[in-house]
């Protein structure tokens, strides 16, 4: 609770999933890792360079990248399924269904740059329909984690899992925001700092900028709790609901259209079980210009700054 | 199995085939017609399959990429011992598990889902880089219709499947000529299909894919070339053995009326006799 946050030092999220996959692979001959030329971009040089044989790269072909994925969950091998996540999800979205979700494979779906990561290259490298489209498929939990520390957990969770998942990162630095021992999950939220007066729910690179919104907030008298919501499916209910009722308010913010993604999944609890005020922050249904990440999320609403504003003025809703 | 023996069976498994199209009233059977005696000589000749062990780490996989003939490969499971042979009258009834396309998670032997075309190949990458990373001698059969190799899928596999050596892979495809809508020929004409496989590095086999001493040949570990995926391009007619069905774009989904029906049992009887 209330847990205290760095913001120096910035870490990219890749780097603590490929150092989780090296050590687990080195436990468990059976992890394999299936890229689409990007063993640069997917940060897999060291697993490539200690296990030569289980690095399989099927070249520029993301259909055939998550069909072999499945194939080689068949034959017994847990896959890291790994590429930039807008060709990932995008491009074999129906692989992803038939060969993963419907045939309830054990393949492990790895989004890497996702979001607004590649915000300079344009719409066609920004992943913001992500969540959206695999959270529609059954059998497939969509996993956002917000710092290196989760992670790492995370890897650890799906390589154990019996299922496919899919793992978002972002190749974005952020800061640390949970303790070195976090468990990765599935369905939980975590409170990063408790509060009564409004509640900020983020994932991925939104969950140090909801932080941060919330110490601004604290400045102006308004106690917001911020829950990290890394698991978008399934969504913790209970953390929501419990959320509404103690606060009367929330606040989402996704680096994600807010057409079916974090926003839509905490509204649907809400509105199905206890309606109040919500604000969802994102990207508000359109291609996004070309800028940084940083830079596009600032534009888009979602500065701490403006993060905190959009809270205080979802307060004047509250009954 | 002896080839005589096998045009037994895959007469038995049309005849089962055709009766439960008619009674369901739906049912691909052109393309079930042309597929069964390549799915009766791989399951009662050439693969490494238990009923009794469905899921045997070892078992040889069969990969039916043309799911919507999924009925075929349900009355040779049947035949095999997979799933009850009366199981088969529930063909697409409401909350069957023999729906019209494979599932893998319901039906025992089933290896993965299919239907929408263009899937099964890269699958078959999969299990057969698998197999090799295991050092295991089981192998990986793939069926992919003719026309679904209009799909951009199948040629990332293909690319793959040389580029890794995968040579316990073997890519059957169901050249039967006629696709959905119309003839391959007139809709994107992919033959011949030979040239084209080699090119990307495959060996390939061409044969009569209603031919079971030629199937049977073809399938066999000995003509597999070291480092080379197989294809085998297997000459078939859709609607084989029922003579108004045959080489007819008509028949894709058709389901006869009575009189069809009657006609093309005793056609199919008269060939078991």
């Amino acid at each position: 609770m209330n847990m205290p946050f760095e913001t120096a030092k910035l870490h990219d999220c890749r780097d603590a999933f490929t150092a989780m996959l090296e050590d687990l692979a080195a436990e468990n001959h059976a992890i394999v890792a299936v890229c689409n030329d990007s063993v640069g971009s997917s940060k897999l040089g060291g697993f490539r360079d200690k296990f030569p044989q289980r690095l399989i790269n099927v070249g520029i072909a993301e259909q055939n990248m998550v069909g072999v994925g499945a194939g080689l969950a068949n034959s017994g091998k847990i896959p890291f399924v790994c590429a930039a996540s807008p060709f990932l999800t995008g491009r074999a979205l129906e692989q992803i269904k038939a060969d993963v979700a419907y045939s309830q494979t054990n393949v492990k779906l790895v989004g890497i740059s996702s979001g607004m990561a590649y915000g300079e290259l344009g719409p066609t490298h920004h992943s913001i329909e992500d969540f959206a489209w695999i959270r529609a498929l059954p059998n497939v939990p969509v996993i956002a984690p917000a710092d290196r520390i989760e992670t790492a957990a995370a890897v650890k969770w799906a390589a154990e899992h019996d299922g496919g998942c899919f793992l978002r990162l972002s190749r974005v630095g952020v800061p640390d925001l949970l303790p070195e021992d976090h468990v990765f999950e599935l369905g939980k939220a975590n409170i990063l700092r408790d509060g009564d007066d409004v509640t900020l729910i983020a994932n991925g690179v939104l969950s140090h900028r909801a932080m941060i919104a919330a110490s601004l907030l604290e400045q102006r008298g308004i106690q917001a709790r911020v829950l990290n919501m890394a698991s978008v499916r399934p969504i913790d209910q209970d953390a929501i609901l419990t959320a509404a009722r103690d606060t009367g308010a929330i606040l989402t913010c996704e680096e994600h259209t807010t057409f079916g993604g974090l926003g839509s999944a905490v509204a649907e609890v809400i509105v199905d079980h206890h309606p109040v005020p919500m604000t969802r922050l994102g990207v508000p249904g359109v291609f996004a210009h070309t800028a940084s990440a940083n830079a596009l999320l600032d534009d888009f609403g979602m500065s701490p700054d403006a993060i905190a504003d959009s809270a205080a003025e979802l307060l004047t809703r509250k009954g | 199995m002896e080839p005589q023996e096998l045009r037994a069976v895959a007469n038995r498994i049309r005849r089962r085939d055709l009766q439960a199209v008619y009674e369901a009233g739906a049912g691909h059977i052109g393309g079930e017609m042309s597929v069964t005696d390549l799915l009766t000589a791989l399951y009662f000749h050439t693969m490494s399959i238990d009923p009794q062990a469905p899921m045997d780490p070892d078992r040889d996989r069969l990969v039916l990429s043309k799911g919507h003939t999924a009925l075929a490969l349900y009355v040779v499971l049947s035949e095999k011992g997979f799933i009850p042979k009366e199981e088969i009258s529930t063909f697409l009834r409401p909350n069957s598990r023999l729906n019209g396309h494979p599932n893998r998670v319901k039906v025992p032997g089933v290896e993965t889902n299919t239907g929408p075309l263009g899937h099964g190949l890269p699958v078959g990458v999969g299990m057969a880089t698998g197999a090799k990373l295991d050092g295991a001698a089981w192998r990986t059969f793939v069926i992919t219709g003719d026309g679904e190799m209009q799909e951009g899928s199948n040629w990332e596999a293909i690319m793959a499947a040389a580029q890794f050596k995968l040579d316990n892979l073997t890519l059957i495809i169901d050249h039967n000529r006629l696709q959905q809508g119309a003839r391959l020929a007139e809709t994107n004409d992919l033959a011949p299909l030979r040239p084209k496989l080699e090119a990307f590095g495959w060996a390939v086999d061409e044969i009569d894919g209603h031919d079971m001493a030629q199937i049977c040949h073809a399938l066999s570990p000995q003509t597999v070339v070291a480092g080379r995926p197989k294809c085998i391009v297997a000459h078939t007619n859709k609607g084989q053995g029922i003579s108004f069905m045959t080489d007819n774009v008509a028949w894709h989904h058709k389901v006869p009326n009575e009189e069809q029906y009657k006609q093309a049992m005793a056609e199919l009887e008269e060939a078991a006799g």
